[in-house]
């Protein structure tokens, strides 16, 4: 299985390196969004510096839907997802290589656009370590539960529309918790507790998709 | 003589065939609904049942029963408030089930599919209702219509998670691939429910405790206020059990319409194709 999941991890991340989309379109888009949020609090330099965190991960919210219905398309192309599985290759392989591609390409977003919202924001960035931790954890979520919904979502004409609509709602714990252990949000205190949270979160919907993947992409 | 009573016999035993084969059809077939008087006479009493201890419960509630000590006559709406959230969490816990028997193979239905679907639509009406009638409560209690409270914020995030639901089972794809992918969505969506359950309890909340489900199971409600909370519950799952019961329904006459529709299709491609032949074949004879 794990050999079967750095195979499709390969796979997806050639592929966006080849294609180049994520870099092309994704990392403006990202950087359109904290342009627009600092448009939406009338450039308060203050109050931009205190949502930082909610900002960012709000951002990083919308840049992983766009990130899964590219990873989706992929598969979608030429019957590709259904080629793969016919050659008896393990389905929750595939998901744990999808979610491998996926975690990594975001992790890569994430960095651009916490050096790009430092350059506008002029938010300053403490306490890389702990930065590092949640963004790891919490893309991880991310990933899994974008995955599935993307793999729920496949089969459907309305899929651009049917995404965001089913993971948006579910992914809502991960902003919560990511942006209350973002240093200087004040929640500190709790952060273990919503470090839990993130990590149960992943865990849960890592489990969940490897064991649910075989059924959907049956279904597509 | 012998020959013909033999062909009587013959004729007669095809007649009954025919008539077997036509009982069977209508069993089958959601449209007709044959041989089904009892069970619509039973799901008549339900309903009217129900819209009785409805009417019931809001008259104990808003006559018979004494103002609260401390919530005054807002007391009357939580004869309401809390069945109809108890049925949103019944309906969604029933979707989450038979998705469960429709993934299972040895269990799989086209008919549990049909339930998890019609339940959860009646759950998203009633968590609708929830959260309206918590809304009115919360005005005058908490002075404002909505705050986030962690069991407000998971309930409306329910609520959003099953339009989800119902959104994809109203996406194309043939219906086996729909039902598959709607039941490991239904299945997703119940890790919710326990979380809205337990908010209260978890993170600091301004909504007050279960008054019956806390976790000591010892009512904080007595005497008429708790007969009459009684008989909401009851009053409210009796209607959850109609609405579903004639959704479910609906959806299988849908189903039949689909299927009746395809095959007059089929038939009429055939008739296409056979006319096509014919046309050929009188061509090549002339």
């Amino acid at each position: 299985m794990l050999r079967s999941a750095m195979l499709v991890a390969a796979k997806d991340l050639k592929i966006e390196m080849r294609s180049r989309v994520l870099l092309v379109q994704v990392v403006p888009f990202a950087g359109v969004v904290f342009f627009l949020f600092a448009f939406a609090l009338n450039q308060h330099q203050s109050l931009l510096n205190e949502a930082s965190g909610g900002l960012f991960w709000l951002a990083v919210l919308f840049v992983a839907v766009l990130s899964v219905q590219r990873s989706v398309s992929v598969d979608s192309e030429d019957l590709a997802g259904e080629s793969l599985l016919m050659t008896g290759i393990d389905p929750a392989g595939v998901f744990l290589g999808k979610v491998a591609a996926l975690t990594i390409e975001l992790l890569v977003l994430e960095t651009v656009m916490l050096l790009a919202e430092s350059l506008f924001y002029q938010a300053a960035i403490r306490s890389v370590a702990s930065i590092a931790l949640t963004a790891l954890v919490a893309t991880l979520g991310i990933a899994c539960a974008g995955i599935l919904y993307g793999a729920l979502s496949a089969g459907s004409k309305v899929r651009e529309t049917l995404l965001p609509m089913l993971m948006l709602p579910v992914v809502s714990p991960v902003l919560l918790g990511a942006a209350s252990v973002w240093p200087g949000a004040g929640h500190l205190a709790g952060g273990s507790r919503w470090m839990l949270l993130l990590s149960g979160f992943a865990v849960l919907y890592l489990a969940v998709g490897s064991a649910g993947y075989g059924v959907l992409a049956e279904a597509r | 003589m012998n020959r013909m009573q033999g062909q009587d016999i013959d004729g007669s035993r095809l007649q009954e065939k025919d008539r077997l084969q036509g009982q069977e059809k209508d069993r089958d077939n959601p449209l007709t609904n044959g041989g089904q008087t009892r069970s619509a006479t039973v799901v008549r009493l339900l309903g009217s049942t129900s819209v009785v201890l409805v009417a019931l419960d809001v008259w104990l509630g808003l006559f018979v029963t004494p103002p609260d000590r401390f919530m005054g006559n807002l007391v009357r709406l939580m004869y309401v408030h809390p069945p109809v959230a108890w049925v949103a969490f019944l309906a969604f816990g029933l979707t989450a089930v038979t998705s469960l028997g429709y993934l299972w193979p040895r269990t799989r239905d086209h008919r549990l599919d049909m339930v998890a679907g019609a339940s959860a639509e009646v759950g998203v009406v009633f968590t609708a209702l929830t959260l309206v009638s918590g809304s009115i409560w919360g005005r005058p209690t908490w002075g404002t219509w909505w705050t986030w409270d962690p069991l407000l914020t998971t309930t409306a995030l329910m609520f959003v998670l099953y339009i989800g639901y119902l959104a994809l089972r109203r996406s194309t794809g043939t219906p086996e691939s729909v039902a598959k992918r709607s039941a490991v969505a239904a299945l997703i969506a119940s890790v919710d429910l326990p979380v809205v359950h337990f908010s209260v309890l978890w993170w600091r909340s301004l909504h007050q405790p279960p008054s019956v489900l806390n976790p000591d199971l010892s009512p904080t409600i007595h005497g008429s206020m708790a007969w009459t909370l009684l008989l909401g519950f009851v009053a409210f799952t009796l209607v959850f059990v109609w609405l579903t019961y004639w959704r479910y329904h609906l959806a299988m006459m849908r189903s039949g319409i689909d299927k009746l529709k395809l095959e007059a299709a089929i038939s009429e491609r055939q008739r296409e194709a056979q006319g096509t032949l014919e046309g050929i074949g009188a061509g090549v004879s002339n």
